[in-house]
């Protein structure tokens, strides 16, 4: 994190000094830019695209077809456009502009030369149905990164397409179904800890499977002796994520994973927390059947604001001929061919079909190839230390502060849990989250995992630096202590945000999912005054 | 390394105020012989340079869209994307940004996916549209467990929709009640309307109809949506190319109940196939049982409009195994840069668009047909993508020729379809505004030397 500004304006300044600023004619208040709607702003007679021709007529045939109208949408000129992105742009807290720990979501740095690579024409201009010989690099590409994949986790094979996390779950959990009925027995429950993501549940119940959730210990971790005890033969699997939710390595994980299997069970990881131990710990290697990676969390590919992820599944030597359709392999020319619905009775006549149209998130591919270029193996080994080493740092720093739950048990992984048991009565994690923003940063993941009381889930990741850590502690302690000597002004935060707290009530209630105002107005201009250059 | 700022000193002082020796000793949980297991043949840090440089050379090994004459769609289409588009995404502000679980610090995003929403429930003619799905494949068998879900019954019948979308429909059918039926292409130019509508009866949950259609026919969406409405079941049309929609009159205006597609033709480029961009519409009736977040308007403390990201408790978050779906990233960058690019267009440019699309396309076909050998088989009317049927030909060998001639000449259906060898003559050629009148007479002239 960059230097506190020492003379920049502090909340318990007040919001007097020279005494109240009147309310502005516009609106804005300095830089602090409100922005209206597209809707609002944009006209009908202009057009922010230039054209080299004029169009024609519409063919005949397609005459009973065509609009009466153009869409009803307003056009924003560039010079327009590029102010209403920007104003709302800033907005926005993100990464590039401070400490985002986010726990469970890997909010790392984006290099930005990821960013460079996935644009270069070789890469971002090409079909994903061109001739096989004219996109020999883009499936180098993807063999490439699926070795990096594969030898990281110690599994057999891996599945590419899948779009994100839980696109890549369900691609596990569909190899599971498969390999399980390939031998007359799909079985019916999968079992799941009570820590785990959302999307495990949602995702087994999707492919149709019973969820059943399996207790948790004292100290956080899976009840070993309890999931034992649940085992038989109608359960056709877990889902278990290691780390888990609670930022802890599930030490009894061979034993969880040999258990299963005795019991004719499969082996599912959620992979969203392999930054903690990429390098220094193979699933492979702890009995896993499969386990998706987020390429957006772990290899840095960006965020976006929600999306797009990458969610390619590894998988053992067991469900590696369940895999879905397509993959990339070399022929015996050595020239590198997508088996696609061609050739998949032949190189793959097991597979479970297909989850999406074409190959997968390539964009994501060129830049998670990209970084893990960037920090080789060794690299990827230091950024697992220095993650799970900031997460403990501020483990260890607050846990005089804030309760934490599973701190006696030992060190954490990747993130610090917290819960709002030390929280004075009145005081919720919601009011240190909200303070948090006022504080300048992205508050921590709340309310989750559902285990603990409050959850306070942080995770700074290894891309921030030690003074940003500091200062994320000392604001961390501020806000424990403001609570605790009852501030009530923290039960309203955020104060500077661009708005306060939003009504989410009203939002659900009478939903307003669209833009309802006045639509292009009359008088609309023909098209053939618009645009042409 | 240049992407981690902990120092030496740094990590030895925190390890002290952890009370540790050795990073290593916060490990300790991971069984001894599992940590630190050696890794082979994976190489060690590189420098920016030396990166770009391994990235740059298998990027030349690539025959790029630009660098010859262009002609491919089939559910992935090359348009202009202004400049302007690429620089606003990859503000910081943006691009770092995470799903806008914290409103009151994410209103640049959250405001962008209600201008997004509104944009793609004006383009379909629906009421209402998510904030996005992974792509236009994924979003198709949503809409199918969507309308399962309303319908409360199993009968999919799906008419000649891409093959990657069937093909993913039919993985998910396999593990779910879904008894899919459906109607594969011909090269005539009957869209198939009758038989699709032959096919609808009482268990019929939604007919899935795309629109353009795999060939670039043209159904007549209002006469399925009147079948398909008579038997109790829903509308759900496909739009792979959305620029069409600037021309053909809106799903929704014609009776689809949902309305899917790939949003990937605006702003976000080919990419070889993704990240793309899943567009989700529906009616307001049936937004309770969407997938995927909606972003929806409110007020803050002040009274200040703002927005939210909202009911929520259809998501797997709130609501795990009874989730309408499982997704949870979804595709917020792309959806960024179709609405940049929609608003530079807006109404006017996005109509004058697609009437020079159309315009080429059909300039093209005429062209293309005058040819031996070469018969066009939508009659009935395209929008800026058409099929040719190569009479004797194996279409995939002869996008390979083209190929080696360095044009990239369409879409062989003996690839989409290698099980049809009734569909192995044909091709499916696109033109958009990015085809000049020099590319079109190399591809007219090679074809028919190809054929010759």
């Amino acid at each position: 994190m960059n230097a506190p500004n020492k003379s920049g304006w502090k909340p318990e300044m007040g919001e007097g000094g020279t005494g109240p600023a009147a309310k502005t004619a516009s609106g804005d208040a300095g830089l602090a830019l409100e922005e209206a709607l597209i809707f609002e702003l944009g006209g009908t007679g202009k057009c922010g695209v230039d054209f080299d021709e004029e169009p024609g007529d519409v063919s005949p045939s397609l005459a009973k077809f065509a609009r009466k109208a153009p869409v009803d949408l307003p056009s924003l000129t560039e010079p327009e456009a590029v102010r209403h992105y920007t104003r709302l742009s800033r907005q926005n807290y993100a990464i590039d502009l401070g400490p985002f720990p986010l726990g469970s979501c890997t909010m790392k740095h984006n290099p930005r030369l990821n960013e460079a690579m996935a644009r270069l024409p070789g890469f971002a201009d090409i079909h994903p149905l061109q001739p096989m010989d004219t996109v020999q690099g883009a499936f180098e590409v993807i063999e490439q990164l699926a070795n990096w994949l594969c030898k990281l986790t110690g599994m057999e094979a891996v599945a590419m397409s899948p779009k994100a996390g839980a696109h890549g779950e369900l691609c596990g959990i569909l190899a599971i179904r498969a390999a399980l009925e390939a031998r007359g027995d799909a079985r019916e429950v999968i079992l799941v800890p009570e820590s785990a993501h959302g999307t495990n549940p949602a995702t087994a119940a999707f492919a149709g499977y019973r969820v059943e959730n399996i207790p948790a210990t004292k100290d956080g971790r899976v009840n070993l002796q309890a999931l034992r005890d649940r085992l038989g033969p109608d359960v056709a699997g877990v889902m278990i994520t290691n780390p888990n939710t609670c930022g802890l390595f599930e030490r009894d994980m061979k034993a969880i994973s040999d258990a299963v299997h005795a019991a004719g069970g499969l082996v599912y990881c959620d992979g969203a927390n392999f930054n903690a131990i990429v390098g220094k710990v193979r699933p492979g290697d702890l009995g896993v059947d499969a386990m998706h990676i987020n390429l957006h969390k772990t290899f840095s590919t960006p965020h976006g604001g929600g999306g797009p992820g990458s969610g390619p599944v590894v998988l053992s030597e067991l469900l590696a001929p369940f895999a879905p359709i397509p993959f990339v392999r070399r022929d015996e020319k050595g020239r590198l061919r997508m088996v696609e619905e061609r050739g998949a009775k032949e190189h793959l006549p097991q597979t479970f079909g297909r989850m999406t149209a074409f190959h997968g998130q390539m964009g994501m591919f060129t830049r998670a190839l990209t970084y893990m270029l960037s920090h080789g193996v060794d690299g990827l080994r230091q950024v697992a230390e220095d993650a799970v080493l900031n997460a403990n740092y501020v483990l260890r720093s607050l846990e005089g502060d804030l309760d934490a739950p599973f701190a006696d048990a030992g060190p954490c992984m990747h993130e610090a849990l917290f819960s709002d048991d030390n929280l004075p009565e009145g005081f919720s994690t919601l009011d240190i989250a909200k303070g948090l923003i006022d504080e300048g940063f992205h508050p921590m993941t709340v309310y989750f995992p559902l285990v603990v009381h409050g959850a306070m889930l942080v995770e700074p990741t290894e891309t921030e630096s030690k003074a940003g850590l500091d200062r994320f502690i000392a604001s961390m302690k501020s806000l424990t202590a403001r609570a605790k000597a009852g501030d009530e002004s923290l039960k309203s935060a955020p104060h500077y945000a661009p708005r306060r707290r939003l009504d989410e009530t009203r939002a659900a209630r009478k939903p307003v999912l669209t833009y309802k105002g006045e639509g292009v107005p009359p008088g609309t201009p023909s098209l053939s005054e618009i645009g042409g250059s | 390394m240049r992407y981690l700022p902990l120092t030496p000193t740094d990590r030895s002082e925190m390890l002290a105020t952890i009370g540790v020796d050795t990073v290593d000793d916060l490990f300790r949980d991971v069984p001894e012989g599992v940590l630190n297991a050696e890794i082979a043949g994976l190489p060690a840090h590189a420098s920016e340079m030396a990166v770009e440089r391994h990235m740059k050379k298998l990027a030349a090994k690539n025959l790029s869209a630009a660098d010859a004459p262009f002609f491919l769609g089939a559910g992935a289409y090359r348009h202009h994307v202004p400049a302007s588009v690429d620089h606003l995404i990859q503000r910081g502000e943006f691009l770092t940004a995470y799903t806008p679980y914290q409103p009151e610090i994410a209103q640049g995003t959250l405001q962008v996916l209600f201008e997004f929403q509104t944009q793609v429930a004006r383009l379909f003619g629906t009421d209402i549209a998510n904030a996005s799905m992974y792509d236009g494949s994924t979003a198709c068998w949503e809409a199918i467990a969507m309308a399962a879900r309303i319908t409360r019954r199993d009968g999919v019948v799906i008419g000649p929709i891409h093959p990657h979308y069937l093909s993913t429909a039919k993985t998910m059918a396999k593990f779910t009640k879904d008894e899919i039926r459906e109607l594969s292409p011909a090269l005539i130019a009957d869209a198939g309307d009758d038989a699709m509508i032959a096919m609808i009866d009482e268990a019929t949950s939604c007919v899935v109809v795309q629109y353009p259609d795999i060939l670039g026919r043209i159904p007549d969406l209002a006469r399925i949506a009147d079948a398909a409405h008579d038997k109790g079941a829903l509308l759900v049309a496909v739009v792979t190319e959305p620029v069409a929609l600037g021309l053909l009159e809106s799903p929704g205006s014609l009776g689809a109940d949902i309305v899917v597609g790939e949003g990937q033709s605006l702003g976000v480029g080919l990419n070889f196939g993704g990240p793309y961009l899943g567009l989700f519409g529906a009616r307001e009736k049936y937004t309770r049982q969407m997938p995927g977040r909606l972003c929806g308007e409110t007020v803050d403390a002040d009274g200040k409009r703002g927005f939210v990201l909202t009911l929520s408790t259809r998501e797997q978050h709130i609501r795990r195994e009874k989730a309408t779906s499982n997704i949870c990233t979804n595709s917020g960058l792309c959806a960024l840069a179709f609405s940049i690019h929609m608003t530079l267009l807006g109404g006017a440019g996005l109509d004058k668009l697609s009437r020079i699309n159309h315009a080429r396309a059909v300039k093209a076909a005429g062209k293309l047909a005058a040819i031996d050998g070469v018969e066009l088989v939508n009659e009935g009317g395209f929008f800026n993508e058409f099929t040719l049927r190569l009479v004797g030909q194996d279409s995939r060998e002869v996008a390979l020729r083209m190929a080696k001639r360095g044009i990239l000449s369409g879409v062989a259906l003996s690839r989409l379809y290698p099980d049809s060898p009734d569909l192995s003559e044909g091709l499916v050629v696109c033109v958009t505004e990015t085809c000049s009148d020099e590319d079109m007479d190399a591809l007219v002239s090679a074809l028919a030397e190809e054929l010759a």
